[in-house]
């Protein structure tokens, strides 16, 4: 069986001008050679920090963007020469505060969509109560969405992109700016969705959405797939080193640099608590650096050094770099 | 075909909907024909008087509808890069140019109030007695100008998918139109190379339609020759929209704000 979503070496070129006499004009690489692809009923996390390349990779999948280079299918068929077939079978979310219709009450923009998308006019009424109920927005549907949070939107986001049913669901970072309960709920509904055997490609920067969602991760730095494989095979690519965790307080980037170069780091990562900095230092297995670390950091203050095993958000953070 | 007529029924209705409820564009909308007519009252109470100030109420009330439409289809499209639904809308499996007409057609809606504000003002500001000779045709005629001015909307708003400040386009268009249209001054006093403008703009037709359905002449020409350049307007801006598109889609500026 073919896969659901394949693509293949895409490339997406951005031209840019700068200047304002002299213009000139800049051409920006966001995705550089990106292949893939997700079997039927499969959640597929695309993860990668911001500027990576993931929107741009999703939008030239639902056919938003032609592709620069490189090709891409959705159920078989090409997305930029059948982009009207694609439509009608994928369904599309993104996250924040955008893309709905704040003067028209919840129910109006399902309304609209559910027009756009062909939905048969007869189960309009059945299919938008059946959304707002799974949704848990019944009983607001009449309610102008310029009063609706954070959370709320998102949700009718949701049942908006999958008012006519569609086989396959393209969720882009739907979690983005909502609160830890409403994030919870978001991802309660994507997993319901997989469930019912929905294909998946969900983009995030959040390690443990993908960690606890995806059937398998593609990680993405720089417009490149630096990494894939389930969450548990990333993390058994770091599985062997271990993890030392130090609090420091205001040290310059020359020390982190300092500190990548000796023998046996695999990958530092910086995390800013409060007015703390965290080193998370990833090592290869069988070396003990604690000591080597401290002397590299010598004349800064240092708080609490801890070692830990390694987690899936490690491997992320080694793949990242070493793109 | 029912499927369509009923998503432009809907897309229009929604997007009145949406138009309605902002109270400034409302408090602007109302003021604006008062001084559009109030102007051209002034100026013809100045001259002949009479019948021609008949004259310029439907002028005036036509170069309302127009304006409504002209100032406003460019900011629109915008207004939905804005709201991130434009991008919304293109990845819908529905040709654009189904989404966009009822926008503009709901804009030229709008511009009814017009009409209505511009006669009403007439009546109480300046003692004008509108004759309605033709009801039918003159209802006729009114729907019609409301449709083609929509649909020449539509065919501006095509390059405003396109091109980002093209919205300039629609607002350096609103006073040649009210001009070349014949809605004030009429057509036989322009330069004769002037006419063959004035002749491919439905809302010189339209104009001249609602004139003589309530003075007593025949329309029926004017509104066919009205409601075929509209028709015309929509099948070139769908031609040019999916070329337009494919272009935005390639220079990824659907999402631009």
């Amino acid at each position: 069986m073919p896969p659901v979503v394949e693509a293949r070496n895409l490339r997406r070129t951005y031209r840019t001008t700068t200047g304002t006499l002299r213009r000139r004009s800049l051409e920006v690489e966001a995705v550089r050679g990106v292949s893939f692809s997700i079997e039927a009923g499969e959640l597929y996390g695309l993860l990668g920090p911001n500027g990576a390349g993931k929107t741009t990779t999703i939008k030239m999948l639902i056919t938003l963007l032609i592709p620069t280079e490189g090709t891409a299918h959705v159920l078989g068929r090409d997305v930029v020469e059948d982009a009207r077939w694609v439509r009608e079978r994928i369904g599309y979310v993104f996250g924040g505060d955008r893309g709905l219709y704040e003067r028209l009450s919840a129910y109006d923009n399902l309304r609209y969509f559910a027009e756009l998308y062909k939905v048969d006019p007869a189960q309009h009424k059945r299919r938008i109560a059946e959304l707002l109920d799974m949704v848990g927005l019944a009983g607001r549907e009449q309610e102008r969405v310029e009063g609706y949070s954070r959370g709320m939107r998102q949700r009718l986001h949701i049942a908006r992109g999958l008012l006519h049913d569609p086989q396959v669901v393209f969720l882009d970072e739907p979690t983005i700016g909502v609160d830890p309960v409403g994030a919870r709920e978001l991802r309660a509904m994507i997993s319901s969705l997989s469930d019912a055997g929905k294909t998946i490609l969900l983009t995030t920067h959040y390690m443990f959405e993908a960690d606890a969602l995806c059937d398998r991760i593609g990680v993405i730095a720089n417009g490149e797939i630096v990494g894939e494989g389930t969450p548990r095979e990333l993390k058994a690519q770091v599985a062997d080193g271990s993890v030392v965790e130090i609090e420091v307080y205001g040290v310059p980037d020359e020390t982190i640099a300092r500190l990548r170069g000796i023998a046996g780091v695999r990958a530092v990562g910086v995390e800013e608590r409060e007015q703390a900095q965290v080193l998370v230092v990833q090592t290869a297995p069988g070396v003990e650096l604690t000591h080597s670390l401290l002397a590299q950091l010598d004349g800064a203050r240092v708080g609490r050094v801890s070692s830990r095993e390694p987690t899936l958000e490690d491997a992320y953070v080694a793949l990242v770099e070493s793109a | 075909m029912r499927r369509t007529l009923r998503l432009l029924a809907i897309g229009w209705m929604l997007h009145l909907k949406m138009m309605s409820r902002s109270a400034f564009d409302g408090f602007l909308g109302v003021l604006w024909p008062l001084f559009f007519a109030t102007v051209a009252f002034f100026m013809f109470q100045a001259g002949a008087g009479g019948e021609t100030l008949v004259y310029a109420s439907f002028g005036a009330a036509v170069m309302g509808i127009w304006s409504a439409t002209s100032t406003t289809a460019g900011s629109a499209m915008q207004r939905e890069r804005w709201h991130g639904t434009l991008e919304l809308l293109v990845a819908s499996p529905t040709h654009f140019a189904l989404v966009l007409l009822p926008v503009t057609v709901a804009m030229s809606t709008i511009g009814l109030y017009s009409l209505v504000a511009t006669l009403v003002w007439g009546r109480v500001a300046f003692g004008i007695d509108v004759p309605l000779e033709h009801p039918l045709s003159f209802a006729l005629a009114l729907v019609v100008t409301v449709l083609s001015i929509g649909s020449l909307g539509f065919l501006l708003a095509v390059s405003f998918v396109r091109y980002r400040t093209a919205w300039a386009l629609g607002n350096m268009l609103e006073y040649p139109v009210w001009l070349i249209g014949g809605f004030l001054v009429p057509l036989t006093l322009l330069p004769f190379w002037v006419r063959p403008f004035s002749w491919i703009l439905a809302p010189t037709w339209g104009v001249d339609a609602i004139r003589q359905a309530a003075l007593g002449g025949s329309p029926l020409p004017e509104i066919g020759l009205c409601l075929a350049l509209g028709a015309a307007y929509v099948a070139a801006g769908a031609l040019v929209l999916d070329r337009a598109l494919r272009a935005a889609r390639r220079d990824a500026s659907l999402a631009l704000a």
